[in-house]
């Protein structure tokens, strides 16, 4: 892998790839479709893992093809569902607050731009021995498999918490509609009950908005 | 490609999506600047691995948790505007006024 001693070739289309992922990454904000946004983005991010494969960081590079891809059809899906103007049939610009935005947006720009331009970073490129893809399996598979297990594990506490918001008797329903806590003894009374509750789950009258 | 240009590029796609965050009125459009930010922190994390940190895999490692952290996310994010969906009909940021006094 030579990261560093690289061609004109690999500068043309780094120039190429990040005023693609500027520019789509703009229009995301900039479309009148949602849909059409959501896949500005995909070409953003696909634009931003090619760079990282000219940076020798071919997993990551991949990984964000394969996760932005999926990610990008789900979001546009949703677009459809729920959306208002998911095509772009009418002018859209829904945004709030402007101009402070705008002024935010561009100081994190010069913010880190000035960074950028002015600190000076320890000049220590990939030596050209390393494989990149196999330094990584052994970090995450050895001394950082810790952190890496944990992140499965956050994964998987977040695919439960979905489902919980996501679900019907959520967190803008009844909560406790149609549950009943244990007795205190087997097969007493259901504990910390109001009486007019004993019957059951049918003669509850339903308060959450249905629809 | 040298590591201020990456920097200055990574730069430039956090300054659109904290645009994005804070002016879009839909859900989904402000989780899209979120989006944007965290790709500009990978692309950053990508960049000083290849050029200042010697090809130490933790660099790698960091985007690898800046991906996860996208993926919770966007999951939770869908799953609140589910959520919110259900009870309000809303999809935009203003029609949630709970919690303002």
């Amino acid at each position: 892998m030579e990261s560093m001693n690289h061609g004109l070739g690999v500068d043309i289309a780094f120039l190429l790839l990040a005023t693609l992922a500027v520019v789509t990454g703009w229009r995301v904000f900039r479309t009148d479709s949602m849909v059409r946004a959501s896949f500005f983005l995909l070409v953003s991010f696909i634009a931003v893992g090619v760079i990282m494969i000219l940076l020798a960081a071919e997993y990551l590079g991949v990984a964000m093809f394969f996760m932005m891809a999926v990610e990008m059809t789900v979001m546009a899906l949703f677009m459809v569902m729920f959306m208002m103007n998911p095509a772009g049939l009418n002018p859209m610009n829904m945004v709030h607050q402007e101009r402070i935005a705008i002024g935010a947006g561009v100081a994190g720009f010069l913010v880190l731009g000035a960074m950028a331009l002015l600190a000076t970073f320890p000049d220590q490129p990939v030596p050209a021995s390393l494989d990149p893809v196999r330094s990584l399996g052994n970090e995450m598979l050895g001394d950082s498999m810790l952190i890496f297990e944990s992140a499965g594990l956050v994964l998987l506490t977040t695919m439960i918490g979905v489902v919980v918001l996501s679900s019907h008797r959520g967190r803008y329903g009844a909560a406790a509609e149609g549950s009943m806590p244990p007795g205190l003894e087997p097969g007493g009374d259901p504990a910390g009950k109001p009486e007019e509750d004993e019957e059951g789950e049918g003669g509850h009258h339903h308060h959450h908005h249905h629809h | 490609m040298t590591l201020t240009t990456l920097l200055l590029l990574a730069a430039a796609l956090i300054g659109i999506g904290i645009y994005g965050a804070l002016s879009q009125q839909s859900f989904v459009m402000l989780m899209m600047g979120l989006e944007l930010i965290l790709n500009g922190v990978m692309l950053a994390a990508v960049a000083f691995w290849a050029f200042s940190g010697a090809g130490a895999p933790e660099g790698q490692l960091l985007t690898i948790i800046v991906m996860a952290v996208m993926a919770i996310e966007m999951a939770m994010g869908f799953a609140l505007v589910v959520a919110v969906f259900r009870g309000k009909q809303a999809d935009v940021t203003e029609s949630l006024t709970g919690l303002k006094h």
